[in-house]
């Protein structure tokens, strides 16, 4: 009996410290938030977070390198950043995210910027804030022609497949739920493994904005194999994300981004990822400004309501 | 720090409409303890059979169970997961390939993962296995000869079954092991408990009650574990053998 | 059956494979290594302390450390350690750790429990008179440890300890759950950007077997000559 308490409280042991270490942490004073723009002028670095695979957004070049339209926007942010903390320098750091943790990294100081194709919407400004729309999009599914899938109701029972912490899957398991679909839902990684499920035959559509599915399917091997649904889910702005309550480096950041939009640059910077040859492979996606994305143009908005778009 | 705890998350639905996290992550370890379940019972039957034919004069047969073990022994654990489940039906003919591959979530990530669980563990099996062997007194092996035992029925009668009992606690810790170990199919998709609760940190946006909650779980469900194998062993013990198979040797 | 591959991807991706992906691997498992081993000597000698409280603690940080997955402790110290550094130095706000420093310190700290009980099995085995000994020379605790005790158990537990390292060096592989660039990590990449699943992971495989059967021969070679006999 006494054998038996011993090992039980041996075994309960490891609880006890977990518990000591959460205790100490819940006690602890919740501390105040410094300023990004203190934290960059006394680093003397910024750190910008990039994906791996968000055609054309933020992806990596042949050489490994992170490019696209996105990081393009935050560059101009970080020449704005130095001059108005008038540094003679600035060292721009990379940082490799996923969309499933872009938001914790940003909520714990590891990237200052996120540039992306992460959604702007009420509930993720619950943790984060986003700078002025940098593009308008949609949720829809690609599949294989071959499949057949005219409407969401040809899913019905078949396995899709969506990337771990994005919008899209959020929704596709409460359409799921809500329409009783009885679809599987698998989660990838990230959205070229996604894609290859689709392609290799293990899932039959890979629900994601339509921008990313469009450019995953021009860079296949096959691209006339697959169709975009017309079908909308739901429409995504972008957003460059930055953390919450932190009013003078947005007011730096939202200036940054007006003056581009203003002064016509975007126009230049747009054309460079979506009507010309990009790395890796020089496909030029051809894909020509939409009217919503025009009229962010012509009065910037960071608004993460989806009616702002219509 | 300032972090804002709201532990009342695990008591809020999950997106998918199943109920609460709560329940969520508590299906994820059913999962666990099915896939884990599952690879051990395998590990055990391959095991068993490797490591006793490892122990036997039958050259070619040791070869190849040396082999097999180095083999499973010197990939990682993720990186035999991924052959399992991404390469694996490439390499069968076309129409077997294609069944595999459409098998609904969660089957056609649960068969993959428990079959890589099962051959990784049984390795570790098979090595303690012969070891158990090993230890006991050569004269048993004699002793069966001269009776006029053949080569199996020596093993039948009179090794195994000594052999078995001192081995038991070393397999009853593999079960721990497998239980930790099946954690890494989350990376082929299976929504086992380490998953769901990386899922659930994904949707709430609240990582630390998420990631809390699982080592929780885990940590009941080894008190379980170690105290059911206790009560096992206890019963099954041969009083004046020690077991083989030392706490100095690494190991996970 | 392998026909239709494209194993040239291989040769193609090589320099990225190794300059990027292996090295993360190799200096992960490097600098986990030394700092697990230093580390779990220190719990050792807590462990094997009169005083409880020292003990129970030691005991209960290496308890939980094997019983809970790796997964697991990577997503912890991921999300954790930019706090915890924050605490530590008193900055206001989190700190920023890359992907390359927090896997450093959770190897760092998970091996640590499995060497402590290595390291332990170890002092353990040396005979008290050693301890006693040291005494009667007049020498202190900490220094009867360090002198006479310490370079023995770590002596005999070399074996033990570098094959707990060819472990270590095959779990750096799942650092593929925070998406870090490690040499499974880099091969990923490519096989999903250029469609070649099939191919790269089988070289991954090919590769990490190269290197442990040949480290885990050598350490054999090691058992054969350093086995001290008392």
């Amino acid at each position: 009996m006494i054998r038996l308490a011993r090992q039980v409280l041996a075994q309960l042991s490891p609880g006890f410290s977990l518990g000591l270490v959460l205790a100490a942490a819940i006690a602890l004073p919740a501390a105040a938030q410094e300023d990004t723009l203190d934290k960059i002028r006394s680093s003397g670095a910024i750190t910008l977070g990039h994906r791996d695979g968000s055609i054309p957004f933020s992806y990596y070049d042949d050489q490994q390198r992170p490019v696209g339209y996105a990081l393009d926007l935050c560059l101009k942010i970080v020449d704005a950043v130095k001059a108005e903390l008038k540094l003679p320098k600035l060292e721009v750091k990379y940082q490799l995210v996923t969309s499933a943790n872009r938001i914790p990294l940003m909520a714990n100081g590891t990237i200052d910027l996120e540039c992306g194709s992460t959604t702007n919407n009420l509930e993720r400004q619950k943790q984060v804030a986003f700078t002025i729309t940098h593009f308008v999009t949609a949720n829809r599914w690609v599949a294989k022609k071959a499949s057949k899938i005219r409407s969401l109701a040809d899913l019905k029972g078949k396995t899709i497949v969506s990337t771990a912490g994005t919008t899209n899957i959020k929704q596709i398991t409460e359409i799921n739920a809500a329409q009783n679909l009885g679809m599987h839902i698998i989660s990838a990684n990230g959205h070229p493994e996604a894609f290859q499920m689709v392609e290799t035959g293990r899932a039959v559509a890979f629900v994601m904005d339509d921008i990313l599915l469009y450019s995953l399917a021009a860079q296949s091997r096959r691209p006339t194999d697959y169709e975009i649904s017309s079908t909308a889910l739901s429409v995504e702005p972008y957003g460059i994300m930055l953390r919450r309550d932190d009013p003078a480096f947005k007011k730096v950041v939202d200036a940054a981004m007006v003056r581009v939009y203003k002064s016509g640059e975007i126009n230049r910077i747009y054309d460079k990822w979506f009507l010309k040859p990009i790395p890796p492979r020089g496909l030029n996606l051809a894909v020509p400004m939409s009217a919503q994305f025009k009229k962010v143009v012509a009065h910037p908005t960071d608004s993460g309501d989806p009616e702002a778009y219509k | 720090m300032s972090y804002h705890w709201h532990w009342g998350v695990l008591f809020e639905p999950e997106p998918g409409g199943t109920g609460t996290y709560l329940h969520y992550l508590l299906v994820g370890l059913g999962w666990t303890l099915a896939t884990a379940l599952a690879a051990w019972v395998l590990a055990l039957a391959i095991g068993a059979a490797v490591g006793t034919v490892r122990t036997t004069p039958v050259r070619w047969a040791v070869r190849l169970g040396d082999l097999y073990v180095e083999i499973f022994r010197n990939v990682p654990l993720i990186v035999q997961m991924f052959l399992w489940y991404f390469v694996a039906p490439e390499l069968l003919p076309q129409a077997a390939g294609d069944w595999v591959k459409q098998l609904p979530p969660p089957w056609g990530m649960y068969f993959p993962a428990v079959l890589c669980l099962g051959v990784f563990t049984s390795v570790r099996v098979a090595e303690q296995v012969r070891a158990g062997i090993e230890s006991l007194p050569r004269g048993q092996r004699l002793a069966g000869t001269a009776l006029g035992l053949t080569l199996p029925q020596t093993y039948r009668f009179v090794l195994l079954p000594m052999a078995f009992r001192i081995v038991l606690p070393p397999l009853t810790s593999e079960l721990l092991n497998v239980i930790k170990n099946s954690s890494v199919a989350l990376t082929i998709g299976l929504l086992e408990l380490t998953g769901r609760a990386r899922a659930m940190q994904e949707f709430s946006f609240r990582a630390f009650e998420a990631f809390a909650a699982a080592t929780v779980i885990y940590l009941v469900t080894n008190l379980v574990v170690v105290l059911a194998m206790r009560v096992l062993e206890r019963k099954v013990r041969v009083p004046g053998m020690i077991a083989a198979g030392a706490a100095t040797q690494a190991g996970h | 059956m392998f026909s239709g591959y494209d194993f040239d991807v291989i040769g193609r991706s090589l320099p990225y494979l190794f300059r990027e992906g292996m090295t993360f691997t190799v200096t992960l498992t490097l600098l986990a290594m030394t700092g697990g081993i230093v580390f779990g000597t220190v719990l050792a000698l807590m462990r094997l302390s009169p005083r409880r409280l020292v003990a129970g603690l030691a005991g209960a940080y290496v308890n939980l450390m094997r019983s809970v997955p790796l997964v697991l402790v990577i997503f912890w110290f991921f999300f954790l350690v930019p706090y915890i550094g924050a605490w530590v130095i008193g900055a206001r706000e989190p700190i920023k750790v890359g992907t390359f420093a927090s896997s450093v310190i959770t190897f760092t700290m998970f091996e640590a429990a499995y060497y402590c009980e290595i390291m332990r099995a170890g002092i353990q085995s040396i005979p008290r008179g050693q301890v006693w000994a040291g005494y009667a020379l007049g020498l202190s605790y900490a220094q009867t440890m360090v002198r006479v005790v310490l370079p023995q158990a770590f002596r005999n537990m070399l074996p033990v300890l570098l094959t707990q390292s060819i472990i270590l060096f095959q779990d750096t592989s799942l650092v593929y759950v925070i998406s870090a660039t490690d040499f499974l990590g880099a091969a990923a990449k490519i096989a999903n950007r250029d469609y070649r699943l099939v191919e790269m992971y089988t070289f991954v495989a090919v590769v990490y077997f190269a290197v442990s059967y040949g480290l885990s021969t050598l350490v054999r070679q090691l058992q054969r000559r350093v086995s001290v006999v008392h």
